[in-house]
């Protein structure tokens, strides 16, 4: 039993949630929440649990693929369910199965509607997204990207805002065209290389103008889902109308899901194109860092604020990507996880602070601080912590990411490191109007400071963004291997010899 | 004599159905109303024994008869089976709704049998009269059945409107092939292509040939240009009959252009395959474009129905193997989602009403989550989204493309694709965003329940595991075509 399950510790990691919202669905009665309630966190939890093991049990000295597992799928087009996860992949999976657990707490009271399908969705969702991340077939992945929709598409079009219905369309038809797009480059090589599995078109040598195309279709599929500039703007309006849960994955996770594909598909299988189309990629990644966070500055609403804060810091994670050295691949990784923390924190603030006035506007604010001290503080912390402040996670992932283009252009890191200045500049503004001066209203003066289940999310998390900002080895550890291993890869050319 | 039981016996399944058919028809007169129950038992039963008589005397090699007019091979075999289980789930679904609407009689089961019968010898069809016949067999009693709802005006104006156009097409299919007849000199299939494969041919009539038959075909499939008839047959008829229009009949008319097309005129491929191009793409275009603007559900499915067929069209006109295969895959996919589609249609009719505009789902999810799911899964399917079972119909198709070297029509068909979805995810908008405005409790027969949540699961289950699907597609396409 015990050897079974650590054969198939990503299965499990994969399937557990998936299963447990299936049986989350069948309690459905909005009568009896809490016994959907008290169901979905604990099959979050055991999902959580289950992929513990991928972080105690990973060999820090390998930089390929561990716990693989798979049989063949689908024989008519030699597709295989093939799973496995490198030092990219650990991390990512063990922050959505971690961020699936914050959800559900966050959702306790907070949704009375359809709690049932809710909570389903999330487990859902976070099942599939697990899977995106350890997938090593290419359909298998596809299958996994395209099927994580779904659940978001409901829970932004079910549970959102007013114009929620716009948002999700929106949101659901950007992604499936990028994501078709990427489809077709696999059928490509597919017939090139007679194979759906990733590792072999690693190896499969391409002319440069075929490259650039694969590239091409997948950047329309990945820089939709980062989102990159200019293909961004899907994002602030799934953001506001989402409920809060969904912006916390949808910050947390799918974005995630745009960055990692970018070093396990796009580059690895065109590094000459990466490299020839470095300086486009650097550009729209300095533009999202600089122009996004002006953007985010003129913002009236907390939460297309921080969506507009996403894009920019997903912009140092891209900056990383394409500065092909050490110290900015893993910048970006460091900087993923930590914006997953992060941006996941300020969206339950947001959160916090919209379940009692069900107001996003920073002008229907003023004054919380005196009103809600302890919750005052959590958000000072998350506000400093998203404006990299040294000390926090935010500052590691940022701060590497600048040493890294500065090995390659002074000027790169110049234009990124404004980004402290205005992330400071719009995060701390958002803080002095929302949170200090004179209460603005009787509504402010009534507000009740977090309940237990509050405190517990929030204070969870500022461990987390503390600790990885102290003290980030034991990340960078597991990645360590899998970045030297991508980046000596990135440096081979592939193209064909006599070209 | 032994010729002549040999001819029999690959026939009999056909036979099966063509005399319960009239048992019925006689039967009917000595029912009364109340144990009418027994005709729907017959014809069910008829379907049964056809499809284990069917799967039986099933064998991988390829059997002719009645002077090798009429074929036995595992495309016809595979194909059969499905149309039988199209036809029983037709059944199953439509009860109710005929039953309240004063159609519950045996003509309806008659008809429906008699076009299950002309289907089967389309399927089987070696010879150009023979497939001929099997069509207008299929096309008359589809007629009928349009109009079977006598006092319904508007379903009598679609039934003229079907009938005129699909007389048409009749008359260019019969005009094309009698150049065909005429530059080969056999109605015979296989003769027909030794005698192209000869040389000795007036290229320019062949081709005027080419055209009528193609356009004949594009007719009865309702390919952009010849799809006016779609929408409105499919709006007008009674919602029984449009759910039996737009699924079974695809099949065998897909078999129809496997026989006449690539059996019978592989040294014409250049020139078909371009024709199947140009349909292709319009009816991608046209099907999901016009789509957005349908406000009444029926309609909708009709121009998703269209632009389904050019992804089929996408499959044949690969003129490889594997086209042929992804394109009998994609068919039968659709079919299993049209089935479930309109299943559930039927299920939220109720008497004096019919659940036809895209409103009436409004809200659904409130009414009936699990009804709503079923929903979500047909729509996704529809739409082309993993986990189902339309996203491998259109990859396998795409692929077949893409193998055959149309790369920037299947970045096109992609780029329809997202089109489409839009008018999908519509559906499952009204369906879980909105309020319903109809809060009638949903009423339906425990066995339809059952089968529809069998059948629109199966689309999900199918779609995790492919495999046995695809491997029966491409088994009856390889051994009836290499």
């Amino acid at each position: 039993m015990v050897e079974y399950f650590t054969q198939h510790i990503l299965s499990f990691a994969i399937w557990m949630p998936i299963l447990a919202g299936i049986l989350v669905l069948f309690t459905a009665n909005d009568n009896k929440p809490n016994v959907t309630r008290w169901l979905a966190l604990a099959g979050s939890v055991a999902s959580f649990l289950v992929t513990i093991p991928l972080y105690t049990h990973f060999n820090v000295a390998d930089g390929g693929f561990q716990f693989q597992e798979g049989f063949q799928w689908i024989l008519s087009f030699n597709i295989n369910y093939h799973l496995g996860a490198d030092g990219i992949a650990v991390p990512l999976i063990l922050l959505t199965s971690f961020t699936t657990v914050i959800v559900v707490i966050a959702a306790w009271e907070v949704i009375e509607k359809r709690v049932a399908q809710y909570m389903a969705s999330f487990l859902i969702m976070s099942g599939l997204m697990i899977g995106v991340f350890s997938a090593l077939d290419a359909i298998l992945y596809y299958v996994f990207w395209e099927a994580m929709l779904i659940p978001l598409f409901l829970v932004i079009g079910i549970w959102g805002g007013p114009n929620r219905v716009y948002a999700t369309i929106k949101f659901f038809l950007y992604t499936l065209l990028g994501s078709l797009l990427m489809l077709v480059a696999f059928i490509y090589l597919y017939h090139q290389t007679g194979s759906f599995e990733i590792v072999d078109y690693y190896n499969y040598p391409m002319p440069l103008n075929v490259q650039v195309l694969i590239f091409l279709a997948f950047f329309a599929a990945f820089a939709v889902k980062i989102p990159m500039w200019p293909v961004h703007t899907w994002l602030p309006d799934a953001h506001v109308e989402a409920p809060t849960g969904g912006s916390v994955v949808l910050a947390a996770i799918a974005l995630k899901l745009g960055g990692y594909s970018f070093l396990r598909f796009a580059m690895p299988i065109a590094p000459d194109a990466a490299h020839y189309l470095s300086g486009f990629m650097i550009t729209l990644s300095l533009i999202a860092i600089v122009y996004i966070a002006l953007v985010a500055l003129a913002q009236k609403d907390m939460k297309k604020l921080i969506a507009y804060s996403s894009i920019s810091h997903m912009g140092f994670v891209t900056l990383g990507f394409f500065l092909f050295n050490n110290l900015g691949l893993e910048g970006a990784i460091v900087q993923m996880v930590s914006h997953g923390f992060i941006s996941a924190a300020m969206f339950l603030a947001v959160g916090v602070l919209y379940d009692r006035m069900h107001s996003r506007q920073i002008e229907s604010y003023g004054g919380v601080a005196n009103t809600m001290p302890v919750f005052a503080a959590f958000a000072v912390f998350f506000a400093m912590a998203n404006s990299g402040l040294p000390g926090t996670s935010g500052f590691v992932g940022e701060f590497m990411v600048i040493l890294g283009a500065i090995q390659v252009n002074f000027w790169y890191a110049f234009l990124a490191s404004l980004t402290l200045i205005f992330g400071a500049a719009y995060t701390l503004w958002m803080v002095k109007r929302v949170f200090y001066g004179e209460i603005a209203n009787p509504s402010v003066a009534a507000l009740k400071d977090i309940s237990k289940r509050e405190f517990f999310i929030l204070a969870t998390l500022a461990l987390l963004v503390l600790a990885l900002g102290v003290y980030p080895q034991p990340l960078t550890d597991v990645t360590n291997a899998t970045v030297t291993q991508l980046l000596s890869h990135l440096a081979q050319s592939k193209l064909p010899a006599g070209l | 004599m032994e010729n002549i039981r040999y001819d029999l016996i690959t026939a009999l399944p056909e036979i099966v159905i063509l005399s319960m058919a009239m048992i019925i028809l006689l039967a009917d007169l000595f029912l009364k109303q109340t144990n009418r129950i027994a005709i729907y038992a017959l014809a069910q039963l008829a379907l049964l024994v056809a499809a284990f008589i069917t799967f039986s005397t099933h064998t991988p090699s390829i059997g002719y008869g009645f002077t090798a007019a009429f074929v036995d091979d595992a495309l016809a075999d595979v194909l059969k089976l499905m149309i039988y289980l199209g036809t029983s789930l037709i059944f199953i679904y439509t009860r109710q709704y005929i039953q309240l609407r004063n159609m519950f009689r045996g003509e309806f089961y008659a008809l429906v049998l008699f076009s299950v019968v002309g289907m089967m010898i389309m399927v089987s069809g070696q010879s150009m009269l023979t497939l001929y016949i099997g069509l207008e067999l299929l096309s008359l009693s589809l007629y009928a059945l349009v109009a079977l709802d006598r006092d319904n005006a508007r379903a009598t104006e679609a039934a003229m409107k079907y009938f005129v156009l699909g007389a048409l097409a009749s008359g260019m299919l019969l005009y094309g092939m009698s150049m065909i007849y005429g530059m080969t000199g056999s109605l015979n299939i296989t003769e027909i292509n030794n005698a192209l494969m000869g040389g000795e041919n007036i290229h320019s009539v062949l081709i005027l040939g080419l055209v009528f038959v193609v356009a004949g075909l594009a007719f009865k499939l309702g390919a952009v240009p010849f799809q006016m008839w779609v929408p409105d047959v499919y709006e007008g008829s009674p919602t029984a009959m449009t759910m039996l229009i737009s699924s079974v009949p695809k099949l065998a008319a897909f078999a129809f252009i496997i026989r006449l097309l690539v059996q019978g005129l592989p040294t014409l491929a250049v020139d078909w395959q371009q024709m199947l191009m140009i349909m292709a793409v319009l009816s991608i275009i046209i099907g999901n474009v016009t789509a957005i603007a349908q406000t009444n559900l029926k309609r909708m499915l009709a121009y998703s129905t269209i632009s389904h067929v050019g992804f089929v069209l996408f499959g044949l006109m690969s003129a490889s193997i594997n086209g042929y295969a992804s394109a009998l895959f994609y068919i039968v996919s659709y079919v299993l989602m049209t089935l479930a589609g309109f299943g559930i249609i039927l299920l939220l009719s109720r008497k004096g009403f019919e659940a036809e505009q895209l409103d009436d789902l409004k809200g659904l999810n409130q009414r009936s989550p699990w009804i709503a799911f079923l929903m979500l899964i047909v729509m996704f399917s529809m739409a082309g989204v993993p986990p189902t079972l339309g996203f491998y119909a259109k990859f396998a198709v795409l692929q077949a493309a893409l193998q055959a070297g149309y790369l920037w029509l299947v970045v096109f068909a992609v780029l329809m694709a997202v089109i489409g979805a839009f008018y999908y995810l519509r559906v499952i908008k009204l369906m879980y965003f909105d309020e319903p405005i109809d809060q009638h409790p949903i009423q339906a027969p425990f066995d339809m329940r059952v089968t529809l949540s069998v059948n629109a699961c199966a689309l999900l289950v199918l779609g995790l595991m492919p495999q046995g699907l695809m491997s029966l597609c491409g088994y009856a396409i390889f051994k009836s075509l290499s």
